[in-house]
């Protein structure tokens, strides 16, 4: 016997509408998460994201294929009968009862009694630190603490997965980073699972343990954020995630012949003919025009910013490829616009996508 | 120099204001007069005779009065929580599921008795009640409670669809996601969300049954006065300024319930 996955969705399809105006949201989805994991679906809108963790919160009953929790099949079960809440987009506090009655309702429709109702309220007001709070109605919080009263509700009744719905796309960036390390802690203390579908790549890399990247409602593909950076499935998951350079060349021996006719060493895993190379900006180093393997290029452009400068450059054919250098002392490395350089990508960090 | 042309506007056309005030006077100016005289001394409504609460005591001993004051109100009220149930659930049927065919269609028919004359309605009722009465031998207020319910459901439907449609779903949502089982959710969140609408929708209700004429005339039998066919029914006699206090009650009290449904319609979560 398998391991049982906290979530696990079967060749899940969800089609809206019928005939010619039928909407493919999900594509034959197949997907596991397991238990205590944090696990981020990332995708732009529309790819399908949240409308997976709708069928797993029960908003949604998938078309055909089947959605599992704790191994139980619960595709037909509606969403009050489900161990799993979550955290909306909007909040969708009620307006009408206090800060500790939200936090409570799970508890109060489960049934709990009220002794326990008020203790778990006590420690989850704590836990997002809003203890002075409690009798206040929703609408007198500013919106981070609004998301942390929605959180503290949807983790009051213990789920066995906590759903997030984009729960930070409404806050400024600065507390948007606040409440990412807050929703890690949070994950981390209470050992739930977390299903969290964002459209920001940097919030997927940063927070999740493993990521699935959606396209037009297919999966694109699963792993970690560093597998997911460091060697994307395909063209679509390498743009998407992060900046890439996108190279055409075609196989010649164990190494590719590039537009420019400069050769780049790549594993290539028994790939011929054309393919194409994605190499990140940081794996790029500049290097005098002399240098071994340097593919010679020239600089036309640069943008500042800060930490770190990104320098355009055509290599002899004109291909453009973007370098990020991290800004050291003033000066020492400004390079001027039109000055010719060497290239040198690490080999490793060269991915090779196909076509 | 220059000067630049001003734009036509509909309030700077020359008299704008006087016919404003006009409208204004030909509309208050009678009420106005009709209350001033219900605190007339004298016994003419027309013949000012100084300052007395002398009518309002002469309406409120009148054992007619109090039998047409109590009528109304047994109706209003009955009728409003009828038509606001029926309004409530009409709305929720019309607005919280998926378009369905033939929807625009029954908009039309809850909104009906907004628009078939008043007169027709109460001869149709004059005569199905009628026949029922003839065959049950019933003859109590159950006739103008019904009756009312009924023209009533319209002025109680309007509010509680306009606050289900600007409710955001995901309350319910929300709700059903935190083990709320479908009555749960109607009866923590739907319906409190909701109930600024439902007392809006009770209180018009209940001024317009209050107010009622046409139907009500129709429809009551002998001894079934309200304070309006009551009223009318005095006019047809001689006239005292007793009409005038009691029409200022229950201008009064329309005034006041008119109040609270406008302030209870623009409240905002």
């Amino acid at each position: 016997m398998g391991e049982t996955f906290a979530v696990e969705a079967r060749d899940a399809v969800k089609v809206y509408g019928t005939g010619v105006n039928a909407i493919t949201a999900l594509d034959h989805v197949s997907v596991t998460v397991s238990r205590g994991e944090f696990f981020t679906l990332l995708g732009p809108s529309g790819c399908g994201k949240t409308t997976l963790l709708r069928c797993i919160a029960g908003f949604e009953t998938p078309t055909s294929g089947a959605i599992l929790l704790s191994g139980q099949d619960i595709t037909e079960e509606p969403p009050y009968r489900r161990p799993v809440n979550t955290v909306f987009q909007s909040y969708a506090l009620f307006p009408h009862l206090t800060v500790a009655r939200n936090i409570g309702f799970g508890l109060e429709m489960m049934g709990k009694p009220k002794a326990e109702i008020a203790e778990t309220v006590a420690r989850m007001l704590a836990l997002v630190r809003l203890e002075e709070f409690a009798a206040r109605l929703p609408q007198q919080l500013s919106g981070g603490q609004q998301q942390r009263v929605a959180l503290a509700r949807a983790l009051a009744p213990k789920p066995q997965v906590l759903l997030l719905d984009e729960p930070l796309s409404a806050l400024d960036l600065k507390l948007r980073k606040e409440m990412q390390g807050e929703l890690k802690r949070l994950q981390l203390e209470t050992g739930i699972t977390f299903v969290f579908v964002t459209h920001d790549q940097e919030e997927a890399l940063t927070m999740s343990d493993r990521i699935g990247v959606m396209r037009a409602g297919k999966l694109q593909q699963v792993g970690t954020p560093r597998d997911i950076y460091d060697r994307p499935a395909n063209r679509y998951v390498a743009d998407f995630i992060g900046e890439t350079n996108f190279l055409t060349g075609v196989v010649e021996g164990g190494a590719v012949r590039l537009g420019s006719g400069d050769l780049v060493r790549a594993a290539l895993g028994g790939q011929t003919g054309t393919v194409t190379l994605a190499v990140r900006p940081e794996q790029i180093r500049v290097v005098a025009t002399n240098a071994p393997g340097a593919i010679p290029a020239r600089i036309t452009g640069k943008v500042y910013f800060g930490t770190d400068t990104h320098y355009h450059f055509a290599l002899v054919d004109g291909t453009e490829v973007v370098a990020r250098l991290q800004s050291r002392a003033q000066g020492e490395d400004d390079l001027p616009k039109g000055v010719e350089v060497g290239l040198q990508f690490e080999d490793s960090s060269v991915q090779v996508l196909g076509p | 120099m220059t000067e630049r042309r001003k734009r036509f506007a509909i309030e700077t056309l020359p008299g704008f204001t006087a016919i404003a005030i006009a409208a204004f006077v030909m509309l208050y100016l009678p009420i106005v007069t009709l209350v001033a005289y219900s605190f007339n001394g004298g016994s003419s409504v027309a013949v000012w005779g100084g300052f007395s609460l002398h009518w309002y005591e002469v309406a409120s001993q009148n054992a007619a009065v109090q039998g047409a004051a109590a009528r109304s109100f047994i109706i209003a009220a009955s009728a409003a929580a009828i038509a606001t149930t029926a309004a409530t659930m009409a709305a929720l049927g019309t607005t919280r599921r998926g378009k369905f065919t033939g929807q625009t269609f029954i908009y039309l028919m809850i909104n009906q008795p907004l628009m078939v004359p008043e007169i027709v309605t109460a001869v149709a009722l004059l005569i199905f009640f009628a026949s029922i009465k003839v065959a049950t031998g019933y003859s109590g207020l159950g006739y103008l409670i019904l009756a009312h319910s009924a023209f009533c459901i319209p002025f109680a439907y309007l509010p509680i669809r306009a606050r289900l449609e600007g409710m955001d779903g995901a309350m319910e949502i929300a709700a059903a996601d935190l083990y709320a089982n479908p009555w749960q959710v109607f009866r923590r969140v739907t319906l409190p969300l909701l109930m600024p609408g439902v007392a809006a929708g009770a209180m018009l209700a209940f001024v317009i049954s209050l107010d009622d004429v046409v139907i009500t005339e129709f429809v009551k039998s002998a001894g079934q006065d309200t304070l309006p066919t009551y009223m009318l029914g005095q006019l047809r006699r001689a006239v005292t300024p007793e009409v005038n206090a009691i029409s200022t009650a229950l201008l009064g009290m329309t005034v006041i319930l008119l109040t609270a449904f406008f302030l209870l319609s623009k409240k905002r979560d």
